[in-house]
């Protein structure tokens, strides 16, 4: 089966769900948004990446690297699309061959405990293979801290992980229901929890038990003479 | 939390606003009166015959700041928004909640449990306050009235039930009115609306207006419909759900305010105009101190007590909102009222 146009989820919303599904939920069933610090540095690092232009390098052993920049990638077989910040195409010398298709990706700070850059990037890599009708075996990731290159191979592993986040993103959007606040450590880092309000919401608080103690101590000093 | 931004009160007529790089600059007889930074900015309001440029709508709607228009009495005309594709999933339940009467009487219910038990905390701190004893003594006894209403209210299971008492204790707690301040001049003889027949009246209907305002401008940053409420029925061009969630704010915010004006003699009865056919108006300079008090208490800071986080009296309109559509979504077993102590 192949989805339609208007049925293609974000890349991005991977590695939202990845993070946290509520998250996930707010930003792309509820349509909320609010920077932080965190989001407005990824902004700016992208700014410079994420102009559209595309650029021919020769290589000293007579590769030619083309790279695009801001390349709208999607699948139809998966329901995805996005934009690549970096694809770069390796033609060898002898042109008839096709070109090696390496996407790499820009983040802010260093590299992530989980595995979500790496799935967001094999979900371009599998756009790619799409579109181009080609493998791509392999791609990078470029950490604004670091400031080089962490090779990615997209092994049977990350495939098998990236197709079942996509999965359980299209369950998620498709049952329309945002999944309740689960207070953890990575809240504080969230730019959405003044609108999750993982605290208010999360666990078994009642608003009915909290109503009705704010107007019994409202209510305490009135004798019961009705 | 979100941040607490400043509201433009454009008040002088004949003025015009243009955009100015990233800023608001305020012109009169073509002179630049005024240069505010949009990013300071969390609306503008304009009363009566104020223009402004093209650019500057479209920079406002950018930065997410609203332009209002309104009457130069405060009643709202029309608003500049960007655009947001709102949450159409929020709106559908917002609007099948409102068509189910469990859920709106329930939402209803605490509106207006919190609407008593503030209206009652403003009298009881009124009483304290009060040197006079017998003053203090009535206050107190309309405090003590309002009691079995509100206990009544919370245990309510359906909307009319609710407005029933609503407007039983609202009529018991404007009565006591008189006692709320000692002024010559500003003897309220009961809530006149439509016109306000007294400078009481006046006040409290510009305040009110304002904080409809407000009200309104939080649905709609939060994606809620400010048209459709659960306590206020369906009436075309009656932001409905605005005026639901400014119920348990009218207290705290305009009626407190509006004696303290009286009773520090921020206000005078000379600054209020009767007009032949007894209705009342504020004059300019009323309307700014006014203006200038309401921003001033919007910014003091309270503990929010359903959050448990401090925050401003300003923004707790705007975070009402948010428990609002947050229970709508499901996340909350009921609308958390914010009842002031």
């Amino acid at each position: 089966m192949t989805y339609h146009d208007d049925e293609l989820l974000p890349i991005s919303a991977l590695q939202h769900y990845l993070f946290c599904p509520r998250q996930c939920a707010l930003i792309h069933l509820e349509q909320v948004w609010a920077e932080n610090q965190l989001t407005m540095e990824g902004l700016l690092l992208h700014e410079r990446a994420d102009s559209p232009t595309h650029e021919t390098r020769p290589q000293h052993d007579g590769v030619r690297i083309r790279v695009e920049r801001a390349l709208p990638i999607r699948s139809l077989e998966l329901g995805l699309i996005g934009k690549a910040d970096i694809v770069e195409f390796h033609h060898p010398r002898d042109s008839s061959d096709s070109p090696r298709i390496i996407p790499v990706e820009y983040k802010r700070g260093k590299p992530k405990a989980n595995d979500c850059d790496r799935v967001q990037l094999c979900a371009q890599a599998l756009c790619l293979e799409e579109m181009c009708s080609t493998g791509v075996t392999e791609g990078a990731l470029f950490y604004g801290t670091r400031r080089r290159r962490t090779e990615v191979v997209f092994d049977d592993d990350l495939r098998r992980r990236t197709m079942q986040t996509i999965d359980a993103l299209r369950t998620m959007i498709e049952g329309r229901v945002t999944p309740p606040a689960v207070r953890t450590k990575a809240c504080e880092k969230c730019s959405l929890i003044d609108l999750c309000l993982p605290d208010a919401t999360g666990g078994d608080r009642s608003v009915a038990r909290f109503m009705s103690r704010q107007l019994n101590a409202h209510l305490q000093d009135e004798t019961t003479d009705e | 939390m979100k941040r607490h931004l400043n509201t433009l009160f454009v008040t002088t007529e004949g003025s015009y606003l243009a955009k100015d790089g990233a800023a608001v600059q305020v012109r009169f007889e073509k002179k630049t009166l005024l240069r505010v930074p949009l990013h300071n900015l969390d609306s503008v309001v304009c009363f009566g015959r104020v223009g402004f440029s093209s650019q500057l709508a479209a920079a406002c709607a950018e930065a997410g700041v609203s332009i209002s228009l309104m009457s130069p009495h405060g009643r709202f005309r029309a608003a500049v928004v960007g655009f947001s594709p709102g949450n159409v999933l929020l709106r559908r339940q917002q609007y099948r909640a409102a068509d189910d009467p469990e859920l709106t009487a329930r939402i209803a219910r605490n509106c207006i449990s919190g609407k008593i038990a503030n209206s009652r905390s403003v009298l009881l701190r009124a009483a304290r306050d009060a040197k006079d004893e017998d003053r203090s003594s009535r206050l107190k006894l309309a405090a003590k009235q309002l009691a079995p209403i509100l206990r009544r209210v919370a245990k309510a299971d359906d909307a009319d039930t609710v407005r029933g008492y609503e407007g039983e204790s609202a009529s018991k707690y404007f009565a006591s009115f008189g006692d709320l301040t000692s002024v010559d001049g500003f003897q309220m003889k009961g809530r006149s609306r439509r016109p306000p027949l007294d400078p009481i009246n006046a006040l409290l209907s510009f305040l009110y207006a304002m904080l409809a305002h407000d009200a309104r401008s939080a649905c709609e940053a939060c994606g809620l419909d400010a048209a459709v409420g659960f306590l206020h029925r369906d009436r075309p061009g009656r932001p409905g759900c605005a005026l639901d969630l400014m119920e348990e704010f009218r207290p705290v915010l305009a009626d407190r305010l509006a004696f303290s004006l009286i009773n520090r003699k921020q206000v005078s009865c000379k600054g209020f105009e009767v007009t032949s056919s007894g209705a009342v108006r504020m004059d300019d300079k009323t309307r700014k101190t006014v203006l200038t008090a309401y921003q001033t208490r919007k910014q003091d800071t309270i503990e929010h007590p359903f959050l448990g986080e401090k925050t401003t009296m300003g923004l707790l309109v705007h975070l009402q909102a948010r428990l609002l559509a947050r229970h709508l979504r499901g996340d909350l077993d009921e609308y958390p009222a914010f009842i002031w102590k």
